[in-house]
């Protein structure tokens, strides 16, 4: 834990439908953040528009979007700890 | 000189406006483009592209002047459902709406006629806390600006190529809103129709709240509705000023007050940008069917496509494709069969799925839910299916460049 900025570095994994929407994007990566809601705002710092696609204006996780932190689904709320792995993962729908 | 195309659209020097946002010419070289209006420069000088908005992606089937032989490609856009894919006839730039499950709407732009995209959703939302933007539904260019129709139904506008967006508030701040119901595919804005000229006139469709109208961008909105029928509301009560199910709305080339409708209940044509509307399904197979699709210069040219009604599977009639053309504004039809399939069909048409080219003669394409599209290079006299085992397409829209 950063205690000066409060932040958490965490491991981040990235669904391919999604990546293959930025180009230069990785499936895995490491940002720092205090919340699922500010790592989404890292992201969308690196690849702008990023934040569109993970979430909505509710504000809140699109719905099928699920993003997963040791085996419990988070939202923008939930809060990060140290080397923590987040998973974001595209939810099985379609047709 | 410039050459557009779109939806409602129409011939008015010294533009040359196509109907339906899809006779898009462009013109890559402007000093040599007033030649090629005419009959004459039809010829294999020019490509001819079909858009294509599907289910799982866009795609462009390619041709040229002559519109004999043709080449599709794609899918493009990462396979998202593309509820609609249109050109900017001033630069040829291809824009493609449309919503994807995981990740939302977006907005999604070709420079190099297809063969790379970039995507946007910037500012395309409605404020938090609302129900959010689910897809976007139609898009049309005009002088420069970007219009976007989303679901649930508002209207967006970009004035740098679909980077950024903001919300025209004034129509969803109209004292109907809160009464507006869904149709069956959602409370969507699918027929937006910009005067190709007066910056401030707008149409638009929005199921099933009816034909909206505004006179001075966007401000205020007045529904357009006065003389539609509402058949699913009870007796005595079908026609209402406002929640008529629009199907599709076109702009007939000419003076830009003509407008044509393919409504949930009937055909209508208006003489006055749609403040009075009178019937003209006497002579149709049914009252019933999705797209309309006016022609490039005459604005007594129509292209119907019924179905066989809202109960009854919504395929053509008997399983036997036609498009219907009327060559007098509504008063006769003629079925035109040559070429379609004549039985076993049990397919349908959406509402954004058949459009006309800018050529002489005028081209006509529809696109089907089984995955065919079907062409005519004489104003729908003979058909041939240009492409097949597509996925559901939910749009048609073309655009002519000279190269």
């Amino acid at each position: 834990m950063d205690t000066l900025r409060n932040t958490c570095r965490v491991t981040v994994r990235l669904p391919g439908p999604l990546v293959d929407l930025f180009p230069g994007s990785p499936r895995r990566l490491e940002v720092e953040a205090r919340t699922v809601g500010e790592m989404i705002d890292a992201l969308n710092a690196r690849w702008p528009g990023m934040r569109d696609r993970l979430c909505d204006t509710t504000p809140a996780v699109r719905r099928h979007i699920n993003i997963f932190i040791g085996g419990e689904r988070a939202r923008l709320d939930t809060p990060l700890r140290p080397e923590a792995e987040v998973f974001v993962l595209t939810a099985i729908s379609g047709g | 000189m410039l050459k557009t195309a779109r939806r409602c659209r129409f011939r008015a020097p010294p533009f040359v406006l196509a109907p339906k946002s899809e006779a898009i010419a462009f013109a890559a070289r402007l000093e040599t483009t007033a030649a090629s209006d005419r009959a004459e420069d039809v010829d294999v000088t020019q490509k001819t592209l079909v858009l294509l908005g599907t289910k799982k992606g866009a795609f462009i089937a390619e041709s040229d002047g002559q519109r004999k032989g043709w080449e599709l490609k794609g899918p493009f856009c990462e396979t998202w459902p593309m509820n609609h894919v249109v050109a900017d006839s001033r630069t040829g730039t291809i824009y493609a709406g449309g919503g994807n499950e995981w990740f939302g709407p977006a907005v999604w732009k070709s420079t190099d006629l297809g063969k790379t995209w970039t995507h946007s959703s910037e500012g395309l939302a409605y404020e938090t806390g609302k129900e959010p933007v689910k897809a976007v539904w139609s898009l049309a260019a005009r002088n420069g600006s970007l219009y976007a129709g989303v679901q649930p139904a508002g209207l967006f506008r970009s004035d740098d190529g679909g980077r950024s967006w903001t919300h025209m508030e004034g129509l969803q701040n109209h004292p109907t809103r809160e009464r507006w119901e869904p149709g069956g595919a959602g409370l969507i804005l699918h027929s937006l129709v910009p005067h190709p000229e007066d910056e401030g006139r707008i149409w638009v469709g929005i199921s099933a709240a009816g034909v909206f109208y505004t006179g001075d961008g966007g401000e205020t909105w007045e529904p357009r509705n006065r003389g539609t029928r509402a058949d699913f509301l009870p007796e005595g009560e079908n026609y209402p000023e406002f929640g008529q199910c629009v199907h599709c709305l076109v702009m007939a080339p000419g003076t830009g007050e003509r407008l044509y409708q393919q409504n949930h209940c009937g055909m209508y044509v208006s003489e006055d940008g749609g403040k009075e509307w009178r019937s003209i399904e006497a002579g149709l197979p049914s009252t019933f069917g999705f797209p309309a699709a006016a022609h490039p210069s005459d604005p007594d040219t129509l292209f119907l496509l019924p179905l066989n009604g809202d109960s009854a599977g919504r395929y053509v009639p008997d399983a036997s494709a036609a498009v219907w053309r009327t060559r007098d504004a509504g008063r006769s039809w003629q079925a035109l069969r040559e070429g379609l399939p004549q039985k076993n069909a049990y397919f349908g048409v959406l509402r954004q799925a058949m459009a006309t080219d800018r050529l002489e003669p005028a081209g006509v394409y529809f696109g089907t839910s089984s995955g065919s599209v079907f062409a005519s290079a004489d104003e729908g006299e003979s058909w041939t299916a240009i492409a097949e085992h597509l996925p559901t397409v939910l749009s048609v829209e073309t655009l002519v460049t000279d190269r």
